[in-house]
C-alpha cells in the first residue's frame, strides 16, 4: 500500500514526488513508456517564463511567478543547468505596442519583478541581430532557460534517491476506488495507494474519466521545432516572443542552456494524443517566422527537428481538481507549465494534506543530486584525476558533445536509470550533436547491452518495439570452424 | 609541455599518408593521434573493393589500402596514439588529447596536419518531416554495424540518396540477406560511379528512382514505411505521385562534411563552399603551420586522391618545419562561372600547382577556362563531359604563377 | 538474333556497349571506346563475374573483413555468400590469410582483407 501513487512521470509527476519525498511516506510513480520526461516536457521550448502571460487571478498567473521564483535554487540542488537570459517580447508594429503594455501591466498584476518597455534602441542594444522592423518590446529580466527533460530526470532521480519507487512501461488501464484508496490496474500488478495523483498530460483527461470525471477535456496541441548548432546561436541572447495571439506565444527564438539555437513552436490542435510527427508546412513555418525575427539566421545549421505536444485543457486554466476524496488531477499543464511546476507540486501536496496526507519531515531527506560528472565543462586536472579513477572517462565515444563512456555508465544506472539510447541522450548528451549519433549511437547501443546484460538485439530506442538491429549477422558455433 | 615536429590529427588515409610524406622528406619527430581503436580510419568499414586503381594500379578493399599505409607507418617508426581524442587545438599549435591512459595531455607542435575527415549529413539536415521512429540511420552507420560490429540494422530497406556509399550498402544488405527496395536519388543524376549503379543495384535488380525523394516516415517504433514522390525540377515532391512503401529501414546516404570543429577552435578560416579551410598550393591553412588534407578539407571521390593531397601536405609542412612560410605570389585562387569550389584557395609560392575544382552541374563538352583579373586567358582546356560528382584538375604551369604574381586567377566553364 | 546492353565498368566512362547474339554466339561489340570495353562486355554477356566482398565470423564473436582473391561467378554469389556464412575462423588472422579454399571449385579463394589479433 503506497501513501501516493503519480501518474505520469513527466515534470509535473517529477516534481510532485520530488516534494514528497521529503516526508516520510511511500510514493510511487507509474509511467507507461520506458523512461521519464516522455510526454509534454521532453519537447517544450525549454523555458522558465517570468509570468506576464496569465490572466491575474488565475491558478496560472499564481503558479508561474511562484515556480518561477524557485527554479534557480531547485536547479541548483539538482545540478541542473539553468541561464536567467531574460526574454523580449517583440513588437514589430507601432499597433502591437499596445499589446505590449498590456502585457506589462499584467506582469505588473501578477507580481513579476524587474519589468520594463523597451524601445527600437534599447532593444537593439540588447539584442543587435534582430530584425529592423522592431519597434519596441517587453522586457523581462527574470526570464530564463532551463533544460527541461534535465530537470524532470534530475527530480525523479532525486526523489527516488529519497524513497520514491518508478515504475516503467506500466501503463494504467483502470483505477478502482476503494474503502481505503485507489487500485490501480495496469499493465503489471496492481498498485494500491491512498492517493492517486494524475499527471498524465495528454491522457490526463482518459485517466480522470478512470474514477468517473469527465469535468474536463484535453486537446493535443502540435508544436514543431528546429534546432540549430551551437555555432548558429551567433549574439543571440535573450528568449525572444512575438506579440502573442490566442493560440499561443508565437515562434519563439531562443537560444537553449546546452549553447544551440531552438526556433518554434507551431500550434496545431489535434486528435491524436501520440502523433509527434513534424510536417513540412509546420517546419517550413518555423524557418520563415525565425527569419523574420532574425534576418541573418544560418537555418541551414539546423540538427534536427522534432514536435511536441501540448495538453490543452478546455477551460483555460490548469484543473488541478479533485472529483473525489484523495483523486487529485493535475489537468491542462500547458504553458507555462514547465515554469509553474514546482509550485503546482506544492500546491498538490498541500491539497491531499489538507485531505489527511501526513507530513511528517524525512530526517534523511536530501535536496541535492550528485550530478553527473559534464566532462566537456571540468578543468585539465579535474579530468585527469577522474580519468585516474575510471579510464571510461578518458574514452570519448560521443565525438560531437565529447561524452565519454564514464558519464554514459554513469547514467545507465543513477537514478533514474538510463535503460534506452535516447534515455542516455537526454542525460548526457551523447548523440544530442550536429552528426546525431551517426557515430556513436552503435557504441551507445553495445554500451547498454553491455551494462544491461541484454543482446544487442533487446536495445532500443525508447522503449516498446524500437529495436535498433535485428542480431548478429554471423551465429557461428565452434563446430563450424574452417 | 612535450614537444613535438609534427602532429598529424587522425589515422586514416591522409593522416597516415601525410606522416609517411613528412618523413620521407626529412621530419622524424612525428605523433599520429586516432581516436578508433585501430588505424584506417573510415576505410576499416569499407571492405569493399575498388580502392587503389590509381595509387596501386590494383583494386584494393577498404582495410587493405589502410594496410598499405600502416605498413608504411611501421615500417618508419613513425610514432602514433590509438584511442585517442584530440579536444582543442590553438592557434600556436598546442594541441591537448585524451585517452584512457595517459588522461589529458598538452603537446606543444612546431606543425600540425588536421586530417579528421568528414562525416555523413544526419536526418536533421535533410528537413524529412515525419515521425522519428527506430531504424533511421545513415549509410556509414549501418556500414559500421555490419562490417564492424556483425549486427544487421534492418531487413527491409529503402535508400535515399545514390551517392557510393548508399550504393554499396544496398549491394551489401542484399549480400547479407536484407530486402533493398529501393534507392532514391532526388537529383535527375546519380552522384555515384557507373561502375557501382551496375554492380551495386543493377546486379541485384534493386530500382534506382531518380528525381524521387521521401515525404514521409511511418512508424511508431520502428520505421514501417515511407512515403516517396517524384520532385520536380525545382526538388519539390509532386504529392499526386505520392506512394506508399513498406520497409522496417532507411538508410541516408544524402551528402558528407567535413569535420572541423577542431579546425574551427584553432581559429583556421574556412570556405564556405568547401566547408573546409583556406589552403595554399602546399594545404597550408591561414594559420601558418596548420595544415590539412583529405576529406576534412574538402569531400573527395576516390582515395587516391586524398593521398595525392596527404602527400603535398605532409611534404609542406616538412617545408615549413625547415624554412617556415612566406607568400611570395600572392595568388588569389577562385570559382568562376559553372564551378563550385576551387581548391587550393591560393598560391604563395611560384610552383607547378594543380588545381582541383567541383562543378556545379553535369554538362556535356564545356571548355574549362582559367583566367586572371584582366580576363587574360592563361589557359584553356577541353572536356567531354563534366559532373559534380567528379572532381576535375587543371595545372599551372611555373610560367602561368610566375605572369601572375598578386593576381586573382579564376577557373570558370565554357559552353562549346 | 538479340543486342545486349552493357555499361562497361572498367573505368568511370561508362560506355554503353552493345552486343548482338545470336545463339549465344557474339556476333558483334559496339559503342565501346577501348579494348577493355570489348572484352568487359563479352565477358558479361557469357559469363558475369564478380569479386565479392564480406565478413567471416571469428570465433571470439568478432567478425573479419573478407574477399574472394579473383572474380567468381557471379550467378553463384549467393551459394559462396552461404558458405562463407557458415565458417568460423579462429584468430589470429593475417590479412591475405587464405581462410576458404578453392570456394567455387575453379581454384578461387576466400582471403583474409584485414588482421585480427587473438
Amino acid at each position: 500500500m503506497f501513501d501516493v501513487a503519480i501518474i505520469g512521470a513527466g515534470v509535473i509527476g517529477a516534481m510532485t514526488a520530488r516534494e514528497l519525498s521529503r516526508y516520510q511516506l511511500k510514493v510511487v510513480i507509474l509511467e507507461k513508456e520506458n523512461d521519464v520526461a516522455m510526454g509534454t516536457t521532453k519537447a517544450n521550448s525549454a523555458i522558465v517564463h517570468a509570468g506576464f502571460d496569465a490572466e491575474p487571478g488565475t491558478l496560472k498567473a499564481k503558479l508561474n511567478v511562484a515556480g518561477s521564483e524557485q527554479m534557480e535554487e531547485i536547479c541548483q540542488e539538482l545540478g541542473v543547468k539553468y541561464r536567467r537570459n531574460g526574454s523580449l517580447v517583440v513588437a514589430y508594429s507601432e499597433e502591437d505596442m499596445p499589446k505590449v503594455q498590456e502585457l506589462y501591466d499584467r506582469g505588473i498584476a501578477n507580481g513579476v519583478k524587474e519589468l520594463s518597455i523597451v524601445g527600437k534602441d534599447e532593444l537593439k542594444a540588447l539584442e543587435p541581430s534582430l530584425s529592423d522592423t522592431a519597434v519596441g518590446a517587453l522586457y523581462a529580466k527574470t526570464g530564463a532557460i532551463v533544460c527541461p527533460y534535465e530537470l524532470n530526470i534530475a527530480s525523479v532521480g532525486n526523489a527516488m534517491d529519497n524513497g520514491v519507487g518508478l515504475m516503467l512501461n506500466y501503463e494504467v488501464k483502470a483505477i478502482d476506488a476503494v474503502e481505503d484508496g485507489y487500485v490501480i490496474h495496469g499493465s503489471g500488478e496492481d498498485v494500491k495507494a491512498r492517493f492517486v495523483v494524475n499527471a498524465a498530460g495528454v491522457y490526463s483527461d482518459k485517466i480522470a474519466e478512470m474514477v468517473g470525471d469527465h469535468s474536463f477535456t484535453i486537446t493535443p496541441r502540435k508544436g514543431e521545432y528546429m534546432l540549430l548548432d551551437h555555432d548558429c546561436v551567433g549574439d543571440i541572447t535573450h528568449t525572444i516572443f512575438n506579440v502573442p495571439t490566442k493560440m499561443g506565444k508565437g515562434i519563439l527564438v531562443s537560444p537553449t542552456v546546452d549553447n544551440n539555437l531552438l526556433l518554434g513552436p507551431t500550434a496545431v490542435n489535434q486528435e491524436d494524443r501520440d502523433d509527434k510527427n513534424t510536417t513540412p508546412d509546420g517546419l517550413a513555418m518555423v524557418e520563415s517566422n525565425a527569419h523574420k525575427v532574425i534576418p541573418n539566421i544560418n537555418t541551414r545549421g539546423v540538427i534536427t527537428q522534432f514536435a511536441g505536444l501540448r495538453a490543452v485543457g478546455n477551460t483555460g486554466d490548469y484543473i488541478l481538481t479533485s472529483p473525489r476524496k484523495g483523486f487529485w488531477n493535475a489537468g491542462g499543464v500547458e504553458s507555462p507549465g514547465l515554469s509553474s511546476a514546482p509550485a503546482i507540486a506544492q500546491y498538490l501536496v498541500e491539497r491531499m494534506a489538507e485531505e489527511g496526507l501526513a507530513l511528517i519531515p524525512d530526517e534523511t531527506f536530501n535536496p541535492c543530486r550528485k550530478a553527473l560528472h559534464k566532462f566537456s565543462e571540468m578543468t585539465m586536472e579535474e579530468k585527469n584525476e577522474v580519468i585516474k579513477k575510471n579510464p571510461l572517462y578518458g574514452h570519448i565515444v560521443c565525438r560531437c558533445e565529447t561524452i565519454s563512456e564514464g558519464e554514459i555508465v554513469d547514467a545507465i544506472h543513477m537514478n533514474p536509470p538510463a535503460r534506452d539510447v535516447d534515455a542516455v541522450k537526454r542525460r548526457t548528451r551523447a548523440g544530442m550533436g550536429r552528426c546525431q549519433g551517426g557515430f556513436c549511437g552503435p557504441m551507445v547501443t553495445e554500451i547498454l547491452a553491455r551494462e544491461w546484460k541484454i543482446p544487442m538485439e533487446q536495445v532500443t530506442k525508447f522503449g516498446r518495439e524500437s529495436y535498433l538491429n535485428y542480431g548478429k549477422t554471423r551465429e557461428v558455433t565452434s563446430h563450424d570452424e574452417g | 609541455m612535450t614537444k613535438v615536429d609534427l602532429v598529424v590529427i587522425g589515422g586514416g588515409p591522409a593522416g597516415m599518408g601525410a606522416a609517411v610524406a613528412a618523413y620521407d622528406a626529412g621530419v622524424r619527430d612525428i605523433l599520429v593521434l586516432e581516436r578508433d581503436v585501430r588505424l584506417g580510419g573510415i576505410l576499416e568499414q569499407c571492405i569493399h573493393n575498388g580502392f587503389g586503381l590509381h595509387r596501386f594500379n590494383e583494386q584494393l578493399t577498404g582495410p587493405e589500402y589502410a594496410w598499405r599505409f600502416e605498413k608504411e607507418l611501421h615500417a618508419r617508426n613513425i610514432a602514433y596514439r590509438l584511442n585517442t581524442m584530440v579536444l582543442d587545438i590553438t592557434e600556436d599549435k598546442v594541441v591537448t588529447a585524451m585517452n584512457s591512459e595517459e588522461g589529458v595531455f598538452q603537446i606543444q607542435a612546431g606543425a600540425v596536419i588536421l586530417a579528421m575527415g568528414c562525416r555523413e549529413r544526419p536526418r536533421g539536415a535533410l528537413n524529412t518531416p515525419g515521425a522519428r521512429p527506430a531504424g533511421i540511420y545513415t549509410a556509414g552507420t549501418a556500414q559500421r554495424y555490419i562490417n564492424i560490429m556483425g549486427y544487421m540494422p534492418g531487413k527491409k530497406v529503402v535508400i535515399l540518396g545514390s551517392g557510393d556509399i548508399g550504393l554499396i550498402m544496398a549491394r551489401r544488405m542484399t549480400w547479407e540477406g536484407a530486402e533493398v527496395k529501393m534507392v532514391l536519388e532526388l537529383m535527375p543524376y546519380s552522384g555515384g560511379l557507373t561502375r557501382n549503379i551496375v554492380q551495386c543495384l543493377q546486379d541485384n535488380n534493386i530500382p534506382l528512382l531518380l528525381s524521387h525523394t521521401i515525404v514521409d516516415i511511418h512508424g511508431k517504433d520502428r520505421v514501417t514505411g515511407v512515403t516517396i514522390a517524384e520532385v520536380d525540377e525545382n526538388r519539390r515532391p509532386k504529392m499526386e505521385t505520392a506512394q506508399e512503401v513498406e520497409c522496417d529501414t532507411i538508410l541516408l546516404s544524402v551528402g558528407l562534411l567535413p569535420e572541423n570543429e577542431l579546425t574551427k577552435k584553432a581559429n583556421v578560416p574556412l570556405d564556405r563552399l568547401t566547408n573546409g579551410a583556406y589552403v595554399d598550393q602546399r594545404r597550408m591553412t591561414e594559420i601558418p603551420g596548420i595544415f590539412a588534407c583529405g576529406n576534412v578539407l574538402h569531400v573527395h571521390d576516390l582515395v587516391d586522391y586524398v593521398n595525392e593531397e596527404a602527400d603535398i601536405a605532409g611534404q609542406g609542412a616538412a617545408q615549413y618545419l625547415k624554412d617556415g612560410a612566406e607568400d611570395t605570389a600572392k595568388i588569389t585562387v577562385k570559382p568562376g562561372n559553372g564551378v563550385r569550389y576551387t581548391l587550393p584557395q591560393r598560391i604563395s609560392a611560384v610552383e607547378k600547382t594543380t588545381v582541383f575544382f567541383r562543378v556545379t552541374d553535369v554538362h556535356k563538352a564545356v571548355k574549362v577556362n582559367v583566367k586572371n583579373d584582366e580576363g587574360t586567358v592563361l589557359l584553356s582546356r577541353r572536356r567531354p563531359r563534366v559532373a559534380p560528382g567528379e572532381m576535375e584538375t587543371v595545372v599551372l604551369t611555373e610560367k602561368i604563377l610566375a605572369e601572375n604574381v598578386g593576381k586573382t586567377i579564376s577557373v570558370e566553364l565554357e559552353e562549346v | 538474333m538479340e543486342q545486349r546492353e552493357i555499361i562497361c565498368t572498367t573505368c568511370p566512362m561508362g560506355c554503353h556497349v552493345t552486343v548482338t547474339m545470336e545463339d549465344g554466339k557474339i556476333l558483334d561489340v559496339k559503342g565501346n571506346t577501348c579494348p577493355r570495353g570489348d572484352a568487359y562486355a563479352r565477358q558479361e554477356v557469357t559469363d558475369p563475374r564478380r569479386v565479392i566482398t564480406t565478413t567471416i565470423g571469428l570465433t571470439d564473436g568478432n567478425v573479419l573483413p573478407v574477399k574472394s582473391d579473383n572474380a567468381v561467378s557471379k550467378n553463384r554469389i549467393p551459394e559462396f555468400m552461404q558458405k562463407i556464412h557458415h565458417v568460423a575462423v579462429k584468430p589470429p588472422v593475417q590479412i591475405g590469410d587464405v581462410l576458404i579454399p578453392d570456394i567455387d571449385g575453379e581454384g578461387n579463394n576466400i582471403v583474409a582483407t584485414q588482421n585480427a589479433t587473438a
